[in-house]
């Protein structure tokens, strides 16, 4: 009788639009992210994370469109995030209708940025997000540990990751979103070494997020100590369904919801069956 | 009749979703902070806004409690959510041990949840108390948390409905007393689950 394991699709969203082919069979219009997130609402999704790409801020209306559109139509938890630099842009995408916004490279640069959010919003609201790699000398091998990094994965800064979560958590960081970088686009499944370390530094939850190829991929991040399990491009491509993940959870012997909406419309288990992809999504 | 539904605006944070979720299941809602609104309405709903001391501290700048205090005297409608439920108990031990003193409807204080992680974020199932309304035909669902702090359940009823969760140990997830209803989970974020619960609520106005 415990919290379920929460099963969270991500979308890249660009000038209000979404990025990174997604492909449904039946969807009107496979780039609007408000259609996709009743989609993935209605196919048993525990919450839906957004990531702005939007490469001006001066085009953030668009962003603040799309958060507001969909808030109003999909009732189960929204994050935003992606150029979240100041308290004011997340007052802004918490009145538009976020329930929690993710910040970055901002935190990077001014860690206070945490506790300020966290003062004025509660810590529920913020999710610290992190991109992390594995250590590597020059000539590319690992040297052990984990460090943080900006601009993708490409650019490390020299932080240990597992102390920047744990003082992020400290600062009032209500959860962590760890990003594998070494792991995202492999599809060979969470970097379970890195989430085992977070989860034994941290007590709030913990999103694992890169390198989800399979349904089976998803038991081991959760053994390892997540909370909450996030991908894009195995859900987008519809290889995988969000109930095939929850099956695959469910049999490893951990607790999932079931959507009431899922037994009552049947016509979901058909249209979970979408058209492949051609080529795998790009590491964000 | 379609029932009115004034949700209070006392705070920053996500209003929008309770409101469009209690437009959703055929209320007619308007988002205020205007006294004379908020007494004349079916039903009144009052959000959480961040953690307690916010909470309570927005609410009297509001006259929210008074406000509260009258509905229920005349058996009036209310709905609290999340923080809005804590406010109702004695106190809650979030900024200092000694207790900050909430409204006192309801005895009880709100302390940490003793659990390995925290917050409790996520789908947690609810176990309705009996002859619960706001549960009718969701005795076994999951809906949507996210907190730090409950008031944990002592077993004590009185004339309450209480509606139990897990996390830690048993805390209090829901109360229904007269015309005072809480819920410490979000139902305006809990999918179809939250949708009827809301329905079951906005039908009794």
């Amino acid at each position: 009788m415990s919290v379920a394991v929460r099963v969270i699709p991500c979308l890249d969203v660009d000038d209000g639009r979404v990025v990174k082919g997604v492909n449904f069979a039946d969807l009107r219009d496979a780039g609007d992210p408000v259609e996709l997130a009743r989609r993935y609402g209605e196919d048993g999704a525990d919450e839906l994370t957004f990531l702005d790409v939007t490469a001006s801020s001066s085009d953030r209306s668009t962003t603040y469109d799309v958060v507001r559109r969909t808030a109003e139509e999909v009732f189960i938890p929204l994050t935003v995030g992606g150029g979240v630099r100041t308290v004011e842009d997340v007052d802004r995408l918490l009145r538009v209708g976020a329930d929690k916004v993710g910040v970055n490279t901002a935190a990077i640069a001014r860690p206070e940025l945490i506790a300020e959010v966290a003062d004025r919003f509660g810590a529920q609201v913020l999710v610290l997000s992190a991109d992390v790699r594995r250590r590597r000398d020059d000539t590319g091998a690992v040297t052990g540990g984990f460090e943080v990094t900006t601009h993708g994965g490409r650019r490390g800064t020299g932080i240990d990751a597992v102390q920047w979560c744990a003082r992020a958590a400290d600062l009032g960081a209500g959860e962590i979103l760890l990003n594998s970088m070494d792991a995202d686009g492999t599809k060979a499944g969470f970097d379970v070494e890195l989430i085992r370390a977070v989860r034994g530094e941290v007590q709030v939850p913990v999103i694992a997020s890169g390198g989800a190829g399979s349904p089976a991929h998803f038991a081991p991040a959760v053994q390892a100590g997540a909370d909450a399990v996030l991908a894009a491009s195995i859900f987008h491509f519809g290889e995988v369904g969000i109930g095939e993940v929850k099956d695959a959870l469910e049999r490893a012997g951990h607790p999932v919801r079931r959507g009431r909406a899922a037994a009552q419309t049947p016509r979901l288990a058909e249209d979970s069956d979408a058209t492949e992809a051609s080529s795998p999504r790009n590491s964000t | 009749m379609t029932a009115s539904v004034v949700v209070l605006d006392y705070g920053s944070g996500n209003v929008r979703s309770v409101v469009r979720a209690l437009e959703h299941v055929g209320a007619s809602v308007e988002l205020t902070a205007d006294p004379a609104r908020a007494a004349g309405a079916d039903g009144l709903l009052v959000p959480g806004v961040g953690n307690f001391h916010a909470c309570i501290a927005g609410l009297r700048a509001a006259r929210g409690e008074e406000l509260v205090r009258a509905r229920v005297a005349r058996d009036a409608p209310v709905l609290g959510i999340c923080v809005g439920l804590q406010v109702l108990y004695d106190g809650s031990t979030e900024h200092s041990a000694a207790a900050e003193p909430g409204m006192g409807i309801w005895r009880g204080r709100v302390e940490r949840l003793p659990a390995d992680v925290v917050p409790h974020m996520g789908w947690s199932p609810v176990r309705p108390g009996p002859g619960s309304a706001l549960f009718e035909g969701l005795a076994d669902e999951r809906f949507y948390f996210v907190h730090s702090y409950a008031v944990p359940d002592d077993g004590e009823r009185a004339s309450r409905v209480v509606s139990t969760a897990e996390h830690g140990h048993r805390f209090v997830a829901a109360v229904e007393d007269g015309p005072l209803s809480a819920t410490q989970f979000h139902p305006e974020k809990s999918g179809d689950a939250g949708l009827r619960l809301l329905k079951n609520w906005v039908r009794s106005l």
